[in-house]
């Protein structure tokens, strides 16, 4: 099996357009610091402008707040959406590329069974996108660390304004990447089981992003009804959770109590829901695949 | 009768303080607050406004004389409100005498004098302030001041070894907060279902509260123009 994966790998890393996604997220990022660094300061007027009647906005408090800490939350907030697509590129190719190559039934002709053969091909894929995601954190918190300097992460949300010093930020990074890479790892899983469908890569990977596309606008809608009942369920809406680790809890004075999260169990159980649905995602992969002839 | 008039004073102050016109009294806390030309002082800033969650911050804050003030992050980051200046307590008297007093009497609970300060300029962005002086010591416990744009801000003060210059330890600043609000599709939140929760929250209280707790004060070593300049 570990020989299947280290083949699986090799396959994977062999390919240029393997590269293009590091590629695409090196230059999004780059781009955003660049924009950040020259012209962050009208972001942040944007975003501040419904306080700046309450409170001094001064040029230098606008630099504190575009440190390292803030401007990685800005890229991972745009970025998390695009990252599926890339995570897609080799998830939704490793089935249907292979089936596309006419090289699945050489590969099912060796000694391994179709489940062993699908799990390899499935933790290639993750494997591939915690790469990604590494190369995303290297570039997006560190590097922006080194550029922009660190201090209190600020966190503008639809009603609230969430602080925290600097000393308490890194662990909530670690964790929400952590659960990024679960996040994608079920679009991953997505692509894959869609993979197993198709006899070219074109039509999962589009296919992925445009239910990944379309389910997030869903879940970004505010229906009363739709809100309890079909809302909770969509796998999108639980992919953002990884900004539950910059929600903070504060004492009855409003100050931020260190090293807290406001809704630990809420987090937890959209992780759970996202490993259902990898689950689901994979089992079915696996059944379909089973049971299909070649 | 020089000896008399000594064990009087001595012995029942009060009896000379309620005497003293609001004229004079204002003159006394002026006279002590003219002993500061500048100071630099370090302490802490504690922001409790409804929609902002913020960690205590250092910082320290300048004043130079007559009326330049600057609050600055040493550590973190702090919504600093708008009309801080007043808390530095010269600034009420910034018409340099240009205003009405209007003597209102002793305040029930405290038993402090209530001065009301009427600036004479129609244009003056100050519409009143409302000073509680307590008489004994000729410092301002409380002020109140309503301003033509910003609405009103309040300031309570604490005194502690700083109090011969008319400086505060601790200084409540209350004002009025305006409602916070972002698109959802800007900040694609994550629903943690705690929405409720905070719309109550802040439907409840539109009053924010920011409290500095100095540690220390320069008094009178010079602040470099520098330090107040953007």
């Amino acid at each position: 099996m570990w020989k299947l994966l280290q083949i699986e790998l090799f396959k994977i890393f062999k390919r240029p357009r393997t590269y293009i996604a590091f590629g695409a997220v090196a230059a999004i990022v780059f781009l955003f610091q660049a924009g950040m660094k020259f012209d962050g300061k009208s972001y942040l007027d944007l975003i501040l402008n419904s306080v700046s009647d309450s409170f001094e906005v001064s040029d230098d408090f606008k630099g504190r707040i575009l440190n390292g800490y803030f401007i990685c939350f800005a890229i991972l907030n745009i970025l998390l959406i695009q990252m599926p697509l890339l995570v897609a590129l080799i998830a939704g190719d490793s089935i249907a590329g292979e089936a596309n190559m006419g090289t699945l039934r050489l590969s099912l002709s060796r000694p391994v069974s179709r489940t062993e053969y699908m799990l390899v091909k499935f933790t290639a894929s993750v494997i591939y996108t915690v790469i990604l995601l590494i190369w995303l954190a290297l570039i997006a918190l560190f590097g922006s660390m080194i550029i922009f300097g660190t201090n209190t992460l600020v966190v503008f949300r639809a009603g609230t304004i969430e602080m925290m010093e600097a000393g308490d930020v890194m662990w909530r990074y670690f964790a929400a990447f952590g659960y990024a890479a679960v996040a994608l790892t079920t679009v991953a899983a997505l692509a894959f089981l869609l993979s197993v469908f198709a006899e070219n890569s074109i039509g999962p990977i589009i296919a992925t992003m445009s239910i990944v596309i379309v389910l997030t606008i869903l879940s970004e809608m505010n229906i009363p009804l739709y809100d309890k009942t079909i809302k909770p369920y969509l796998f999108t809406s639980h992919m953002v959770a990884w900004k539950g680790f910059f929600y903070v809890k504060a004492d009855p004075e409003g100050t931020t109590i260190r090293g807290s999260i406001h809704n630990l169990p809420a987090i937890l159980k959209s992780m759970g829901i996202l490993v259902a649905y990898i689950m689901l995602f994979v089992g079915s992969a696996v059944w379909v695949f089973r049971k299909k002839i070649f | 009768m020089k000896i008399v008039t000594l064990i009087s004073l001595l012995l029942f102050p009060a009896l000379y303080a309620e005497s003293q016109t609001a004229e004079e009294l204002v003159k006394q806390v002026k006279a002590k607050l003219d002993l500061v030309n500048d100071y630099e002082a370090s302490g802490t800033i504690k922001t409790n406004v409804v929609f902002i969650k913020a960690p205590v911050a250092k910082v320290k804050v300048y004043y130079k004389k007559p009326n330049k003030i600057r609050i600055n992050n040493e550590s973190g980051i702090s919504f600093i409100p708008k009309g801080s200046v007043n808390i530095n307590l010269s600034n009420l008297f910034m018409n340099n005498g240009n205003y009405d007093l209007i003597d209102g009497g002793k305040d029930a609970t405290t038993g402090y004098r209530i001065v009301k300060l009427l600036p004479k300029e129609e244009n003056s962005e100050i519409a009143l302030s409302v000073l509680y002086i307590d008489e004994k010591t000729a410092l301002i416990r409380k002020a109140r001041t309503t301003t033509r744009e910003n609405g009103t801000y309040e300031l309570d003060m604490t005194y502690g070894k700083y109090a011969s210059y008319g400086l505060a330890d601790k200084v409540i600043f209350s004002f009025s907060t305006k409602d916070y609000k972002l698109p959802k599709g800007v900040t694609f939140d994550y629903d943690d279902g705690s929405k409720n929760e905070q719309e109550t929250a802040r439907m409840k209280n539109k009053t924010g509260r920011v409290e500095i707790v100095y540690s220390s004060y320069k008094i009178n070593a010079g602040v470099p123009d520098s330090v107040f300049k953007e």
